[in-house]
């Protein structure tokens, strides 16, 4: 019984680590994005299995930003991201594309993007094509 | 795409390319629905603590074999390749074929179940197969999807839990290099001036 109660404050304690770790993880980035750097990055980085308007490997990225995780219409996702409780800003983002498995343990999307500017860019150009989308829609 | 950058067919030769094709037919891809990944939680000799992730990161690669294999496909049969492209293209499948074969074995040393492929039209519609109007679109298309490729295996490695499939990783991501090098050369583009390119 005490071990028992002993695993269950050991496992709560490291569940509110992780949540911290991603709590301090999703600051929004110091450095500012350039979208127009951003989508060529983009096509290097990402284009592989995302495409902006169509859902390919990886989900459409039209209206990501500002949008809740696991939420592009039509998209098979993963256990993971369905239950991720996130909506896509920089802070986010930012997070996400530094490690994946960290926010979201179990994503399919093991791509880990390491260089802080190339993140930004990325980021801001994501932004750009979803207030694009935005304006389309009203 | 830049359409300063996409030169005439004619200007891409057999001798544009640093490697030579088969003469091998290509066969049509095979069409069934993408399924998801139930795990068994198999063991793997050297498999770290959590083979299910793995094994999903390896079926999303697979994913992006079988789309390779597919644009691969729609390229031969769109009617726009010269013979000398049209075989190389179809070496370049081959390589893809054979990266999703060893996906395969890994998903399943992994007690995953590898995803499969789905019908052509869907990937036609998903890289966009109705906007390509020439060899050179089909070109500019494949230098794409191979850098994406490349960049995508470089990527990933950190987040696998056996190196052993790091190692596959890094093999595979030099293939799609190996590609992209070859198409930038047949189209006449320069390489990158700086080093550690892909990554």
């Amino acid at each position: 019984m005490i071990l028992t109660i002993l695993c269950a404050a050991a496992l709560a304690g490291a569940a509110a680590e992780d949540r911290q770790q991603i709590a301090v993880m999703q600051e929004t980035p110091a450095i500012e994005g350039d979208a127009g750097r951003g989508e060529a990055l983009y096509q290097r980085r990402c284009g592989a299995c995302h495409s902006i308007d169509q859902n390919r490997v990886g989900p459409m990225h039209r209206n990501t930003y500002g949008s809740k995780a696991g939420s592009v219409e039509n998209f098979a996702y993963s256990k993971a991201l369905d239950e991720l409780d996130v909506v896509w800003n920089e802070a986010s983002l930012d997070a996400w594309l530094q490690n994946p498995s960290a926010m979201a343990p179990g994503t399919r999307m093991g791509f880990r993007l390491t260089d802080e500017q190339e993140r930004a860019d990325i980021i801001a150009y994501l932004r750009t094509v979803s207030e694009q989308g935005e304006a389309e829609t009203n | 795409m830049h359409s300063q950058q996409i030169l005439s067919k004619e200007k891409v030769s057999r001798r544009g390319f640093m490697g030579r094709g088969t003469t091998a037919t290509l066969s049509v891809a095979g069409l069934s629905v993408l399924s998801g990944g139930a795990f068994s939680m198999a063991s793997r000799k050297g498999a770290k603590e959590d083979p299910a992730a793995d094994a999903g990161l390896i079926n999303t690669a697979l994913s992006l074999e079988h789309e390779g294999i597919a644009a691969y496909q729609i390229a031969a049969e769109s009617g726009f390749l010269d013979d000398a492209v049209l075989q190389v293209g179809i070496l370049f499948q081959s390589h893809h074929k054979g990266h999703r074969d060893e996906l395969i074995k890994s998903v399943r040393e992994l007690g995953g179940i590898p995803v499969e492929a789905k019908s052509i039209g869907e990937y036609a519609t998903a890289l966009g197969a109705d906007q390509l109007k020439s060899q050179a679109d089909i070109l500019q298309l494949a230098i794409g999807l191979e850098l994406g490729a490349a960049n995508a295996y470089l990527g990933v490695i950190p987040s696998l839990n056996d190196q052993e499939y790091g190692h596959l990783f890094a093999r595979l991501a030099a293939d799609e290099a190996m590609h992209w090098t070859a198409l930038k050369g047949a189209v006449g583009e320069a390489l990158p001036q700086n080093a550690l390119y892909f990554g």
